[in-house]
């Protein structure tokens, strides 16, 4: 209710006297207040929907089906808590570390506890939607962020440290990026464009993986001893509810139900198809047999790669993005991986952070005014200017990423320990962290 | 009493079954095991990391017979278990000391 309406019932004047004083105000008010769209807020609160899916339990089954059956429990408690302590978090400070207008650098603590978050609230960004709806959009982002990186630790971090590291990660890294890119910042300020994520989740959640995978150290064994998938069913199953929970991603972060958010359902979904196809002819050519661990790796590494760019290029565009990134990923999680001789078991680098730096340059070159009006404008409308500030956005997450997660685990790691024991990596990490097993 | 050993190709174990049904041996017990003799494995690979799989599949067949007829159970299972190819695998038998048939409590081969 417009404060002058509730000025006046407070000092106990009939409404009408209060409804006459007010009236200039709400006429200024409903000329220039935007109103919420109930086909917006329907649509977000699916694609919020949808996005929470795709951590649990999509990522939660892409992760279980490869690792051992010994571990495959503990994988999967990884995300459900992630999730569950991620939520806590962003409704104490996480939401208003981003989203609030701060400095450049960070948000202040307007929105801590969600402080004067009314029905009626909307976000800047969101100006159609309840500022609830887009808080909660928001959340399950900064859910699946660091749930991605843990895929990196599989099969050896303890439970205590990966909560201690999600719970610092988010507030240190994840938020910083986020406001940086998406919460007015610096990096929004100068330009960079990132439509649902290519930095401020992959790249972020994949650097932070990389780190992770050389911090922890390899897994005991690798990579002689036999790791294969114990249940591929599973990750075909967790890539599907990602692929599907993706158009919540891409499609939600127009925050609307309209073209654009059609456009950019349409071009996930072509890059993923793509980038499938991409990486399965590609193992087939180089190992002889398509794997279907390489199809859905292949899409996931599409989807990926499309994220920045999914509100700011053509089909065509996502053509080529997708078929880029199922060759750039494929190579990136193969031979690079063993050439370099790092342990990222689940390929959070190899996908996620691969992708995510091809997909936030390949913005710049492909962002267009006829998909995205004509304040975006890529290399393809003849805007070259838009790479350089892509690669400086990528620099400074990079830098943070990856500084910031050395320094979160280097704490965690003289405090209470990274990695269990080797005993306890042998037989496993169900029975010895969580006193359960799968029979 | 003997009780005989076999373990074959997965694929058998039907035809196998069929065989011993009629050759009248009453029961038998069906285990699904790993393992290698000459038989090399297969090679997996997941997202370029190779592995070679060195336990193959396979079924173990076990079955207690009257001494008499051991000779042409023996022949009865190689004979529908054999492909001609490396991993067929292999019969052993053994002795038995003792049997009985709990619901009735009869004994030796009567229990069989």
């Amino acid at each position: 209710m417009p404060a002058v309406l509730s000025g006046a019932r407070r000092l106990g004047l009939p409404l009408s006297v209060g409804l006459m004083a007010a009236l200039p105000a709400v006429a200024l008010a409903a000329d220039d207040k935007v109103k919420i769209d109930s086909g917006d807020t329907a649509w977000m609160i699916v694609a919020t929907s949808f996005v929470l899916l795709m951590s649990i339990p999509g990522l939660a089954l892409f992760y279980a089906g490869m690792v051992r059956k010994k571990n495959v429990l503990a994988t999967t408690a990884q995300t459900l808590a992630t999730v569950a302590l991620v939520t806590v978090l962003w409704i104490v400070v996480g939401y208003s570390l981003v989203f609030t207008p701060g400095n450049s650098i960070i948000g202040d603590l307007s929105r801590f506890l969600m402080a004067g978050l009314k029905m009626d609230s909307v976000h800047e960004a969101a100006k159609t939607v309840p500022e609830n709806v887009f808080m909660m959009f928001q959340l399950t982002f900064a859910a699946i962020t660091p749930a991605i990186v843990v895929g990196a630790a599989a099969d050896r971090i303890k439970f205590s440290a990966m909560l201690w590291f999600m719970a610092l990660w988010l507030l240190a890294v994840y938020c910083p990026v986020a406001h940086w890119v998406w919460g007015g910042g610096f990096l929004q300020k100068a330009g960079v464009l990132d439509f649902a994520g290519g930095i401020v989740v992959h790249i972020n959640a994949g650097v932070a993986g990389l780190v992770l995978a050389l911090m922890l150290g390899p897994r005991r064994g690798y990579p002689t001893d036999n790791m294969a998938p114990h249940n591929l069913v599973l990750t075909v199953m967790g890539v599907s509810l990602l692929w599907v929970g993706w158009f919540g991603f891409n499609a939600g972060s127009a925050v609307a139900a309209d073209a654009r958010a059609g456009m950019a359902m349409t071009v996930t979904h072509v890059s993923a198809a793509t980038a499938a196809l991409a990486w399965m002819f590609a193992e087939w050519a180089t190992m002889g047999k398509p794997s279907v661990l390489g199809i859905a790796s292949g899409a996931v590494a599409g989807l990926g790669t499309i994220t920045p760019a999914s509100g700011y290029v053509d089909i065509g565009a996502a053509l080529i993005i997708g078929f880029v990134a199922g060759l750039a990923c494929f190579y990136a999680s193969t031979a690079f991986k063993r050439r370099m001789g790092y342990d990222d078991s689940l390929d959070v680098f190899g996908v996620h952070g691969v992708g995510g730096l091809i997909g936030t340059v390949m913005v710049g070159v492909f962002a267009t005014s006829a998909i995205a009006g004509p304040d975006v404008k890529g290399l393809v409308d003849g805007n070259g200017q838009q790479v350089l500030t892509q690669l400086y956005g990528i620099v400074c997450a990079v830098l943070l990423s990856a500084v910031g997660t050395a320094v979160i685990l280097k704490v965690i790691d003289v405090t209470i320990g990274l990695r269990v024991t080797p005993e306890q990596e042998i037989e496993g990490l169900d029975i010895n962290l969580h006193g359960e097993s799968v029979h | 009493m003997k009780m005989l050993i076999a373990i074959i190709k997965p694929f058998k174990l039907e035809e196998v079954r069929e065989a011993l049904t009629g050759l009248g041996v009453q029961g038998l017990t069906v285990t699904e095991v790993k393992g290698y003799g000459r038989q090399k494995g297969q090679t997996e690979i997941y997202r370029g990391a190779e592995y070679a799989v060195n336990f193959l599949p396979k079924v173990k067949i076990e079955m207690v017979l009257d001494d008499a007829l051991v000779d042409r159970t023996i022949e009865a299972v190689q004979k529908a278990a054999a492909t001609g190819k490396i991993g067929d695998g292999k019969i052993f038998i053994t002795d038995i000391s003792h049997a009985v048939r709990i619901r009735t409590g009869e004994t030796g081969t009567d229990a069989l």
